[in-house]
């Protein structure tokens, strides 16, 4: 508040400055899916002319139609939807199965537990061994691949883990001790319902880290109905980068450029979180706060 | 005080028995069998798989069949010319995130905190994060979308308007797509990494401001004598782990940007490790011995920084 008393005195050519560096760097966030959408909803021959930027030219959803008549980003983008819903919900529960009872000091064995999980953080087995564990655990080609390794993450933990310590004292936890309430109680019916912030911070975490992540869709499925959406959009755009073109099917080639389908792909793919991440990234900020203070 | 010591009296610390500490924290023990095998199962259970990498593993004769050899494998990789290659790319790249990368955020942090509007700043932090939340997939998409040399957003805007006579080929030529490479990362991490600094920025003491200002201390005196030494601490810290991951790779984001033109900056131990293991099957033990070194120096570097950092006075990290 130390600026308030001087807004009108002190409104300097650096305060202008500095003010045109943030609009311009946010610019370069906006402009560039304002440009995608702008193209992916523009007439072919404008964007081979190279002649849209930031405003549609020629009116035209041929692009999106392809994409709905081709199916294939469509069956994946619910096929994502429905990984990533079971990967948060299981990945909450296990997170909480051990930031709760590791965060209480009385828990004996609590500081070898933790190095147990934490260690994992520290040093990966790497790409081959996990390949191969996964390959003998016959999980190689399901979905269950992208779900079950990733769930309980240490870091997610260590987060939850100082939430709890820091705000659930253990006076709170031995009064309803005292009454005779069993440790489940205790969690369910007193520490949950007042943690609400720090669940609401893991499950994003956990949302969009495996909505985001695809490497795993690239080393561990070869099934393309089982791959999530980002792997799919990175091997149409990525694959085609610089010569090849991209290959939604033939049909659709034919009525519309593959760089206007390209920007309709991205847009595609991109809805879900441009439309979640203004709500969800309170949260996020909150959480990165918790971990910065140990993490 | 008087909780605590009732604390004690029915809930003793760690100080007890096993068999009483079962009897009174089953439920929590139960609880946490469950994270504790999974970390067994997916984590621990592939550290054996390690061992490949002192074999001369061949995925049809598997585990037992395949022969023991030592430290040949290693003693191989480090004469392998692409791994030699990819390591050295992988240290340029991250020495250059460090100096390129590193310092944004905070300076960023220091113009956001001196925006005097806090609707506008508000909204723009928010509109800053955005890249943080979105896939290697998507931005290496957009990237390709604005930068190709022939279709590229830039390229044509150059164009269109004078500013240049010759398209750029930021993305097909080594040294331009490691600057738009660097560029991009800078840009996606920007945003997200100035939210700590800020915090550290907003628990400095508001007096120290007042009465720098009571001397008649400019705005950027008071920014280089009371913000920069305030976050120091955040600096340190933050930049030690940074130096904790000088030997990581990230496949995804390098897969997302690399194309076959520039093989040779791209060629990082992410992608030698995915190349001549699962991509080409038959380097199974070498991509094994690579990741084993990865994994090794980088815990190394974690000690290492974790250690420095306390001996400098600043909360470790582990």
């Amino acid at each position: 508040m130390r600026n308030r008393k001087n807004i009108l005195k002190r409104f300097t050519i650096a305060d202008l400055i500095m003010i045109f560096i943030i609009i311009m760097l946010c610019l370069t966030c906006v402009l560039p899916f304002v440009h995608l959408l702008s193209k992916s909803i523009s007439d072919n021959s404008y964007v081979l002319a190279k002649d849209v930027y930031f405003l549609p030219k020629g009116l035209n959803f041929e692009a999106y139609i392809a994409i709905f008549k081709d199916g294939q980003l469509t069956h994946s983008m619910l096929y994502s939807v429905l990984v990533t819903l079971i990967f948060t919900v299981l990945g909450l529960v296990t997170t909480i199965m051990a930031a709760w009872p590791l965060s209480r000091k009385r828990l004996k064995g609590r500081i070898a537990f933790t190095f147990i999980i934490m260690f994992t953080m520290y040093f990966g087995a790497g790409l081959i061994p996990t390949y191969l564990l996964y390959s003998r655990l016959k999980l190689l080609n399901t979905m269950w691949v992208l779900i079950l390794p990733l769930i309980f993450a240490p870091y997610n933990f260590l987060i939850m883990k100082t939430y709890f310590q820091s705000n659930i004292p253990a006076s709170l936890e031995e009064s309803a001790y005292l009454d005779g309430a069993s440790n489940i109680q205790i969690l369910v019916r007193i520490v949950l319902p007042i943690s609400k912030p720090i669940l609401a911070t893991i499950s994003l975490f956990l949302a969009v880290g495996r909505w985001n992540a695809y490497q795993d869709s690239k080393f561990f499925i070869t099934k393309k109905s089982l791959h999530m959406i980002q792997y799919l959009l990175s091997m149409m755009v990525l694959s085609a980068s610089e010569t090849e073109k991209i290959s939604i099917s033939e049909a659709s080639l034919v009525t519309t450029t593959p760089e206007v389908i390209q920007a309709a792909a991205i847009m595609f793919v991109s809805i879900p979180v441009l439309c979640v991440y203004p709500f969800a990234q309170k949260y996020f900020v909150k959480g990165i706060m918790i971990g910065a203070i140990k993490g | 005080m008087i909780n605590q010591n009732r604390l004690h009296s029915t809930l003793p610390g760690t100080g007890i028995s096993w068999k009483k500490a079962w009897k009174r924290d089953w439920e929590l023990y139960l609880l946490l069998s469950v994270p504790l095998l999974l970390t067994i199962l997916f984590k621990y259970g592939a550290y054996p798989g390690l061992r490949i990498a002192f074999m001369n593993y061949l995925p049809a004769k598997g585990y037992e069949g395949s022969e023991w050899v030592g430290f040949e494998t290693f003693r191989k990789v480090f004469r392998d010319r692409d791994f030699l290659l990819a390591l050295r790319n992988s240290l340029i790249f991250n020495f250059a995130e460090v100096i390129v990368s590193f310092p944004m955020p905070i300076i960023l942090a220091l113009i956001l905190n001196e925006l005097k509007i806090p609707r506008f700043k508000k909204v723009s932090q928010t509109i800053l994060y955005l890249p943080h939340f979105l896939s290697w997939a998507i931005i290496g998409s957009i990237t390709y979308t604005l930068f190709r040399t022939e279709t590229g957003l830039v390229n044509n805007f150059m164009i269109n308007t004078g500013l240049a006579s010759e398209r750029i080929p930021f993305l097909t030529e080594n040294l331009n797509w490691s600057i738009t490479y660097l560029a991009v990362g800078v840009w996606a991490g920007m945003g997200w990494g100035s939210i700590i600094y800020l915090a550290a920025i907003s628990s400095i003491n508001e007096e120290l401001y007042e009465a720098a200002m009571i001397d008649g201390a400019g705005r950027w005196k008071r920014m280089w004598h009371i913000t920069l030494p305030g976050i120091k601490p955040t600096i340190i810290t933050l930049l030690i782990m940074t130096l904790g991951r000088l030997m990581g790779s990230n496949y995804e984001r390098l897969s997302a940007m690399g194309n076959v033109n520039v093989k040779a900056v791209q060629y990082q131990l992410a992608i030698y490790i995915y190349e001549k293991g699962l991509a080409s099957g038959t380097g199974f033990s070498r991509a094994t011995a690579v990741g084993l070194f990865q994994s090794l120096v980088g815990l190394l570097l974690v000690l290492a920084s974790d250690k420095f950092a306390k001996a400098l006075g600043e909360e470790g990290m582990i």
